[in-house]
C-alpha cells in the first residue's frame, strides 16, 4: 500500500493565514466575528509554539484525563472476522469520548487569552459534558446550547452538565437537533466576545477551529501510532478506521498516519453523509461538503447516533476525500445497533452509537471480504455507550444474537482457542496469532 | 433626503410584494428583501421565525425572484442573504439572475471582505452592488478597506448582537457611523436596532440612512397589513425629514 504514502507536510498540514483545504475551509462569519477569529489564531499559534503550553496540556491531559488511552486488540471479534481489530480506546478518556482532548486545549488555550466564560454547542451531549467539565477544572463558567429534541434524547447527558454547573440553553429553532445548536452557540457569541471563549467541539467553524481542534485531537493518532507500532508486526494497520460526523476523532486519528501507507476510512451516518451525499456550500463560518436540498437550504440530517446529526463535515475531510487520501463511507442506523450488540457481547466494551459505525463498517467489510482475510485494522472508539442505552432500550435487538451465555462464536468463524484475557492474549506482534489460528 | 431602507423578507406571505409598493409609496428609499435561508446566524428571533415561515411556506429564490421581477418597481431593490445561497447557484448565476429581477444591490452578511472576490467580481459583472458590512469590533485599516470595497453604501451594523429591536440606538453603532463618514463619501446606513422613529431621527444626525427590519417584520409576523405596514414607515420617513442636517 506504499502507492498511498504522501509526504506528511501536504497532508493535514498547516492550513495557511486563511484556514484552506484545498477550496474548503475559510473563514465565514458576519464581519463582527472576525476579529475575534483572527485573535483566537493569534492567540493558538502563540500557545502551540510555547513549550510551557504543551507541557500543562499533557500534564492535563495525563493526570486528570487519563491519557494515553489504550490500544486494546479485540480478541474474539478479530477471530469472528478472520482480520485483527485494534481499537484505540477513548472511551476511557475521563468524561467517557474523545472529547475531553479538545476541550482541555481550548479551555486552557481561553484562560491564556484572559477569557472567563466557555460557550458550546452540543449534539449527543458529549462535547457539553467534557465543556462543563473543563470549564469546572478551571473555573470558566460555561453555557452549552442544545437542541430541544437533542435535550429529550439525551436527558442523562443534561443532567451531568447542569451538576459540573453549567447552563443548559434549549434551542428550539429549525430542526432543534445540532445544527441549530451550533448556530445560536454563534449567535450568542456576538454578544459576549470580550469575555466569552466559543469552544467548538469538532472540526468545523470558521479558521482556526478546524486546524486547531485537529491539533488538540491529534494525541489520538499519535498515540496509536506509537501503540499499534508495539502492538502489530507490520508496525502500521493496513487500515484506520474512524466514524465521522463533524469528524474531530476521524480527523484527531488520521493525523497520526496521515504520512504513512495506511489506508484511511471515515464512517458517517447514512442520514447524515456529507461527503456521500453532499454538495460543497457554507455553513457554521466554513466551506466543506454540506447536506441541503435543491434550493440551497440546509437539510436536516438523521442518525440514531445524535453526534452523527449534522449536516456538514469538517472541510479538512472534504480535502482528504477530494485527493483520495481518505475514503469515506455510510453505514445505516440498522447496522450500527447490531454492531453495538456484537462489540458488546464479544469484548465486553459497548460503544457509543457514533463509535458503533465504524465498528459497523469493519464487520461489514470483512464478512463481504472487502477487508482482505488477515488485514490489521485499527478503529477509534470515540466514546462509551452508557449515554445510548435508553435509544438501545427502544431499538429493536438484533436478530440472531448471540445468546447472552453459551459459545458465542459462529460455525466457521476463526476460534480463538483459550479464554482472550489479556494475559493470554495473542502477541500480534509475533504472529499475529490470530492468523495461526486460521 | 435621508436615506430610509426596509427590510422585508420575501415570501413571507402571499400577498408580500403589495408590502413593496407600500414602501415605496411611504418614503422608502430603497428595499432590502430577504431571500431566506435556513440557518441564518446574524438573525434574532423575529428574522429566523420570518424566514422560516417563509421556507414552510414554499418560498426560494427562484419564487422570489420571479415575484419581484413582475413587480415593477422605481426604487432600487437590494437583496439580503447568506453566502449558501449564492454558492448553491454559484456567484456569476447568482448575480445574472438578481439582475435579471431588477434587483441591483446585494448585502451577505456572513461573508466577510477576505472571502468576497469571487463574488465581488461577478457582481460587478452584473451590474449589481455589492454591499459590505462594517461592526462595531472593525479594526480602523480594516474599516478603510471595507469602505473602499463595498459598492452602493456601506452597512453599519450598530451593535455587537443580532438583528432585532432595542430600546435605544447603541453608542458603537454612532462612533462606527462617524468612523466610516471620516473614511469615505459613500453613503452610511445605520442598521441593527433601528426600532422607533426617533430612532432614526437620532441617527440621522451621525449616517446617511437607516435600514429597518425587525420592527417591521414583528408586526407583519403578527399580521399587519400592507397598508399598516406602510403607514409604520411613514412615521419613520417625516422623522428623519424632521431632522434639518
Amino acid at each position: 500500500m506504499s502507492d498511498l504514502v504522501l509526504p506528511a507536510e501536504r497532508v493535514m498540514a498547516e492550513p495557511g493565514e486563511l484556514g484552506r483545504f484545498g477550496e474548503h475551509g475559510g473563514r465565514f462569519v458576519p464581519e463582527s466575528l472576525v476579529p475575534a477569529c483572527a485573535r483566537l489564531e493569534e492567540g493558538f499559534r502563540e500557545a502551540w509554539s510555547d513549550p510551557s503550553f504543551h507541557r500543562d496540556l499533557e500534564r492535563l491531559l495525563t493526570v486528570y484525563a487519563g491519557r494515553p488511552t489504550a490500544l486494546t486488540p479485540a480478541w474474539r471479534l478479530s477471530a469472528e472476522l478472520g482480520i485483527t481489530v485494534l481499537l484505540k480506546r477513548e472511551d476511557l478518556a475521563h468524561t467517557g469520548s474523545h472529547k475531553i482532548n479538545n476541550v482541555l486545549g481550548q479551555a486552557l488555550l481561553a484562560r491564556r487569552m484572559g477569557k472567563t466564560r466557555l460557550l458550546a454547542e452540543t449534539g449527543a451531549g458529549q462535547h457539553g459534558v467534557a465543556t462543563a467539565t473543563a470549564g469546572a477544572l478551571l473555573g470558566l463558567g460555561v453555557t452549552v446550547y442544545m437542541g430541544e429534541k437533542d435535550i429529550e434524547r439525551q436527558a442523562l447527558n443534561v443532567f451531568r452538565m447542569k451538576m459540573l454547573g453549567a447552563e443548559v440553553v434549549p434551542v428550539t429553532s429549525g430542526s432543534r437537533t445540532l445544527k441549530d445548536a451550533t448556530s445560536e452557540a454563534m449567535r450568542a457569541w456576538v454578544t459576549c466576545l470580550d469575555e466569552a471563549h466559543y469552544c467548538l467541539g469538532s472540526v468545523m467553524g470558521p479558521h482556526p477551529y478546524p486546524w486547531m481542534v485537529r491539533e488538540f485531537q491529534r494525541v489520538i493518532g499519535d498515540e496509536a501510532r506509537r501503540q499499534s507500532a508495539a502492538e502489530l508486526s507490520t508496525g502500521i494497520p493496513d487500515y484506520v478506521v474512524a466514524c465521522v460526523g463533524g469528524g474531530s476523532n476521524a480527523a484527531g486519528t488520521f493525523a497520526g498516519f496521515a504520512d504513512t501507507g495506511a489506508r484511511l476510512i471515515g464512517v458517517e451516518a447514512a442520514g447524515g453523509a456529507a461527503v456521500a451525499s453532499g454538495r460543497t456550500g457554507v455553513l457554521h463560518g466554513f466551506r466543506s461538503y454540506l447536506l441541503q436540498d435543491e434550493n440551497g437550504q440546509v437539510s436536516e440530517a438523521h442518525s440514531i447516533a445524535p453526534g452523527l446529526d449534522y449536516p456538514g463535515v469538517g472541510p479538512e475531510h472534504a480535502y482528504l476525500n477530494d485527493i483520495g487520501r481518505a475514503r469515506y463511507v455510510t453505514v445505516s442506523d440498522e447496522e450500527v445497533v447490531p454492531a453495538v450488540h456484537r462489540l458488546a457481547r464479544t469484548e465486553g466494551i459497548l460503544p457509543a452509537l457514533e463509535s458503533a459505525h465504524a465498528i459497523a463498517w469493519v464487520i461489514r467489510a470483512a464478512e463481504s471480504g472487502e477487508l482482505p482475510p488477515f488485514s490489521t485494522v485499527l478503529v477509534t472508539l470515540s466514546g462509551r455507550g452508557d449515554k445510548d442505552v435508553a435509544t438501545l432500550m427502544e431499538a429493536p435487538a438484533p436478530t440472531g444474537a448471540p445468546a447472552p451465555t453459551g459459545a458465542p462464536v459462529p460455525t466457521g468463524a476463526p476460534v480463538p482457542t483459550g479464554a482472550p484475557a489479556p494475559m493470554e492474549a495473542p502477541a500480534l506482534k509475533e504472529a499475529p496469532a490470530l492468523k495461526e489460528e486460521q | 433626503m435621508k436615506g430610509l431602507v426596509p427590510y422585508l423578507t420575501g415570501g413571507i406571505r402571499p400577498d408580500w410584494t403589495r408590502y413593496l409598493r407600500e414602501y415605496e409609496r411611504n418614503g422608502a428609499t430603497a428595499i432590502e428583501i430577504g431571500l431566506p435561508f435556513s440557518d441564518p446566524i446574524l438573525d434574532g428571533p423575529t428574522i429566523q421565525e420570518a424566514s422560516d415561515r417563509a421556507l414552510r411556506a414554499g418560498a426560494s429564490v427562484a419564487t422570489i425572484l420571479a415575484e419581484v421581477a413582475a413587480t415593477k418597481m422605481t426604487i432600487p431593490l437590494i437583496a439580503m442573504t447568506y453566502y449558501n445561497l449564492v454558492v448553491h447557484r454559484g456567484p456569476e448565476l447568482f448575480c445574472r439572475e438578481l439582475a435579471d429581477a431588477g434587483i441591483t444591490g446585494l448585502i451577505v452578511p456572513d461573508l466577510p471582505i477576505d472571502e468576497a472576490g469571487a463574488l465581488a467580481a461577478a457582481a460587478e459583472k452584473h451590474g449589481v452592488d455589492l454591499t459590505l458590512l462594517a461592526a462595531p469590533t472593525t479594526q480602523p485599516d480594516r474599516l478603510a478597506e471595507i469602505a473602499r470595497r463595498s459598492r452602493g453604501f456601506i452597512y453599519a451594523i450598530s451593535v455587537m448582537g443580532t438583528t432585532g429591536e432595542r430600546d435605544q440606538i447603541a453608542e458603537s453603532g454612532i462612533r462606527l457611523a462617524g468612523e466610516l463618514r471620516r473614511l469615505t463619501d459613500k453613503p452610511v446606513l445605520l442598521a441593527f436596532g433601528i426600532s422607533r422613529p426617533e430612532h432614526a431621527a437620532a441617527a440621522a444626525g451621525v449616517c446617511d440612512g437607516v435600514v429597518v427590519g425587525a420592527a417591521l417584520m414583528r408586526r407583519i409576523l403578527d399580521g399587519g397589513t400592507p397598508e399598516e405596514l406602510g403607514a409604520v414607515l411613514g412615521g419613520f420617513r417625516r422623522a428623519l425629514d424632521s431632522v434639518a442636517v
